[in-house]
């Protein structure tokens, strides 16, 4: 699987476009566009650190380089899961900020033709849809593409005072 | 402009010289400035740095700093060459910081290439000037020396490059090649092709150095000779052709009238018969000739010296620094695999002892490339005090001691800043006016003392006045007006008092100076120290000056470390700040009434942060007496740390945690974190915040 990403990575930014990279979270399926995907590892120790909200799990060493887990299981306020051998870490660059995203299983990389992506629907109340930005029809699934920058962003502070 | 000499690196270099030349010079100034007046080898010295400033700039491109620094040799030449005895020495110092001021700015626009470049022409002008001034003033040695007020003029650069055939100075240059270089025609062509620019007023021998190939052979014995007429000074010319690629010997001779020229330029046809008419011709070498084979001498051998160094872009050692740490960690987890338990592999070990030996040399020496003495941020500060003696009028002398002292590179430019408020800070209250101290019976100049001085794993620079001191009456009543005050005034020692000056919002000063007093003093010095992990202090005693010491860590990069283990996690203290560690005895163990869990040590109360339970990590030693005690000591503050067990000292390469989690959250008591040698993460305990939790 990595060496297919990094062979994807390799391509123009042209190539990349319209890719996505899959992955599940209970039934959901996810969509991340492959330009942010550095790399995707299998879960390996995480070191805790204190006082963080819960759904950054902690620093790993990734050859030298330290860099923050996020669950996004629990970012999504789902349950939090044990973590399995299909359980990977999508490392991703957002913006010159490495990452690692924990989820429960990677899937595949899918290119959506962009008349496929359509918006998602606008919700009444709540935030439900805060993190996905547009969501892309492929066959009779839909995969809910994400926001990353979003995901690393979006109304931290008020998460950190709840998780606290 | 042309753009095959603005490609990087030459003008990184150029900015790297320059900033060096620059700060030397101004040394030179300083230094001098006290000694009254300018010794002659000070003023050889400046001549040669502008002279270089003037030759690198101009090959740059940048005609502004060109021109100024030509205007500055202009003034230096003249003062090297007829020695005059009336200098007016404060002014012609406050002339040239002038222009280092302007070169300074304008090397600092072109690093971030701004190009819009000040104009120099006011500060040229009265440069010029002041050079006529001293001219007159000093008129009747001139007179002595006739020729060279008249020559005098030639020294000037014209702005504007005019277009006029008609050239003032007459040269002859004989140029001879490194043997062996080969091809000395065409070598010999491109000086030609390049002259072209400066003049096209010129001659040169042989002459059928395109066509004839045996030419060559004769550059090769006599040297290529070329007559011709230009604007240019001497030394501009001499450095024309100094620059020439395999240039072994270069005579170049200042022709006193174009006789021997025009003469030359009929005869041209015949090479023998020219050289024979130079041969008997007088002709008049200036001075400056010697002069300047001797500069040039000199020249070569500080480029020697300097060829020794190169200057490293400072990611490239950070990512030297990374790879040496990531180095030491890989090694580690070869060395202690646990695939090797319990083999018997002598020749593996031995192999693997030797591989140790040279990962620490390694590592031992990157950190090396990274320190850097302080010298040049101290003698920054000959500035700043010679600056506001200036303006405030008072009498203040910097001693500098122990300047050599080494920090890493990263630590030196966090220090420049609150070391310059804090040596302003020291002459604008500190030192008070010359009347004051004269009749308080103090010498009539004040005295500014910075040192720096190893102290352990931590670097100690101390800023001392010998001024009033700081009022503790005012300090007191300042805090108590903005509630600054965290305990009562009674209980407060002087010392504490005294240090209540580095909290934000304070500052003293009445009156709003230039150069301080807006409030945003102390706390902003006393948050950069923080910031690299070191600490300041604030010594005083009324009328006779304030101290105040910064600590400062050699490096950020490795210290030394006591790992230790809590649950299942791993956290690191720097060795530095750990007293002693120890297995508590229940009987010295206290629990007070609000439930605060204490130990006591040789008579001594202090009292125990339970490390798993501030950082909520579950571990079965719960028992005091079942794990152990780390005593870790900063700013005379003591703490006990209880943690399961102790991993083991070792130097552990810091980093600092990842962006993304310190923009989150600043995690009370981590400073970063670093890898042990099995991969695993460790948490760096900031044990000052600890202290203050």
């Amino acid at each position: 699987m990595e060496n297919s990403t990094e062979f994807l990575l390799e391509g123009e930014e042209d190539t990349q476009k319209g890719r996505f990279l899959t992955f599940s979270l209970d039934k959901e399926s996810y969509g991340i566009e492959i330009k942010h995907v550095t790399e995707i590892i299998g879960i390996q120790e995480i070191t805790e650190i204190p006082e963080l909200p819960q759904y950054v799990k902690g620093i790993i060493n990734l050859r030298g380089k330290i860099i923050p887990i996020m669950d996004v299981r629990i970012r999504f306020k789902k349950e939090p899961r044990e973590y399995n051998d299909r359980t990977c870490v999508i490392v991703v660059d957002i913006k010159n900020i490495s990452i690692g995203l924990v989820v429960d299983r990677v899937s595949e990389v899918l290119t959506i033709p962009e008349q496929d992506i359509v918006e998602p629907p606008q919700m009444n109340k709540g935030h439900g849809n805060r993190y996905v930005r547009k969501i892309g029809k492929v066959g009779s699934d839909v995969k809910l593409l994400l926001d990353c920058e979003k995901l690393l962003t979006d109304d931290e502070l008020e998460d950190i005072r709840v998780g606290m | 402009m042309s753009d095959q000499y603005s490609n990087e690196p030459m003008l990184d270099m150029f900015v790297f010289e320059t900033t060096q030349l620059i700060e030397q010079l101004e040394q030179i100034i300083l230094t001098n400035e006290k000694g009254s007046c300018f010794t002659p080898s000070a003023i050889n010295e400046i001549f040669r740095i502008m002279h270089t400033i003037k030759g690198s700039s101009a090959m740059m491109m940048f005609t502004d700093i060109s021109v100024l620094s030509h205007t500055m040799e202009d003034l230096f030449y003249y003062l090297r060459e007829e020695k005059p005895n009336y200098i007016d020495c404060s002014k012609l110092s406050d002339f040239l910081l002038e222009g280092v001021d302007y070169i300074k700015g304008e090397i600092d626009k072109i690093k971030s290439g701004d190009d819009t470049a000040n104009n120099p022409s006011e500060l040229i002008k009265t440069l010029k000037e002041f050079l006529v001034t001293l001219k007159t003033e000093n008129n009747s040695i001139a007179l002595n020396k006739v020729n060279s007020p008249v020559k005098k003029p030639q020294y000037y650069i014209r702005q504007e490059k005019s277009i006029t055939t008609i050239y003032n100075n007459i040269y002859k240059a004989i140029i001879y090649f490194e043997e062996g270089c080969e091809m000395e025609n065409i070598r010999a062509y491109t000086i030609i092709h390049n002259l072209k620019d400066i003049t096209d007023d010129y001659y040169f021998l042989p002459e059928d150095i395109i066509d004839n190939d045996n030419s060559a052979e004769v550059i090769r014995q006599q040297g290529f000779q070329i007559y011709f007429k230009a604007d240019h000074a001497y030394d501009s010319m001499h450095e024309f052709f100094m620059q020439t690629i395999f240039l072994r010997e270069l005579d170049l001779i200042q022709l006193e009238n174009d006789n021997e020229y025009k003469h030359l330029y009929e005869k041209k046809q015949s090479n023998i018969d020219s050289i024979n008419i130079l041969q008997n011709n007088p002709i008049k070498i200036p001075e400056i000739h010697n002069m300047n084979n001797a500069g040039m001498d000199k020249e070569k051998q500080a480029s020697v010296t300097t060829q020794s160094i190169i200057s490293v872009s400072i990611p490239k050692l950070d990512k030297l620094m990374d790879l040496v740490g990531e180095m030491v960690i890989a090694e580690a987890m070869v060395i202690q695999n646990p695939d090797l338990k319990g083999l018997e592999i002598n020749n593996f070990q031995k192999a693997a002892r030797q591989l140790n030996k040279i990962t620490n040399e390694i590592q031992d020496l990157v950190m090396s490339i990274r320190m850097v003495p302080l010298s040049a941020t101290f003698f920054k500060m000959h500035r700043i005090l010679r600056d506001m003696c200036k303006k405030l009028g008072k009498e203040v002398e910097l001693e500098i001691i122990g300047e050599e002292t080494e920090v890493d590179k990263n630590i030196i430019e966090h220090i420049s800043d609150p070391l310059m408020h804090l040596v302003r800070n020291a002459i604008d209250h500190g030192i008070e006016t010359t009347e004051d101290r004269v009749s308080m019976d103090k010498s009539k100049t004040g005295t500014v003392t910075i040192e720096a001085r190893n102290a352990g794993s931590d670097v100690l620079v101390i800023i001392k006045d010998d001024g009033r001191g700081l009022d503790r009456d005012k300090i007191l009543n300042k805090a108590r007006k903005s509630g600054l005050l965290y305990k009562r005034e009674e209980e407060m020692s002087d010392k504490e008092i005294y240090n209540l000056i580095l909290l934000p919002g304070f500052s003293t000063k009445e009156v709003v100076s230039e150069y301080s007093g807006r409030g945003v003093g102390m706390d902003v010095v006393s948050k950069n120290i923080e910031t690299i992990g070191g600490s300041i202090s604030v010594d005083s005693v009324t009328n006779k000056g304030t101290t105040i010491t910064l600590k400062i860590p050699l490096t950020l990069a490795i210290i030394d470390g006591m790992n230790i283990k809590v649950g299942k996690s791993c956290y690191t203290i720097p060795t530095i700040s750990i007293k002693e560690s120890f297995s508590p005895k229940e009987k010295d163990l206290i629990l007070d009434p609000d439930g605060n869990e204490m130990i006591m040590v040789r008579g001594k109360c202090y009292s125990i942060l339970r490390l798993h339970k501030l950082y909520k990590v579950s571990t079965h030693i719960t028992k005091f007496t079942d794990g152990i005690i780390i005593m870790v000591e900063q700013e005379e503050k003591t703490l006990c740390i209880f943690a399961d067990e102790l991993l083991g000292q070792q130097q552990v390469v810091v980093k600092a945690l990842p962006e993304y989690i310190q923009k989150l959250k600043r995690v009370r008591g981590l400073s970063g974190c670093t890898l042990l040698g099995d991969g695993r993460i460790s948490l760096i305990l900031d044990v000052a915040g600890l202290i203050n939790i």
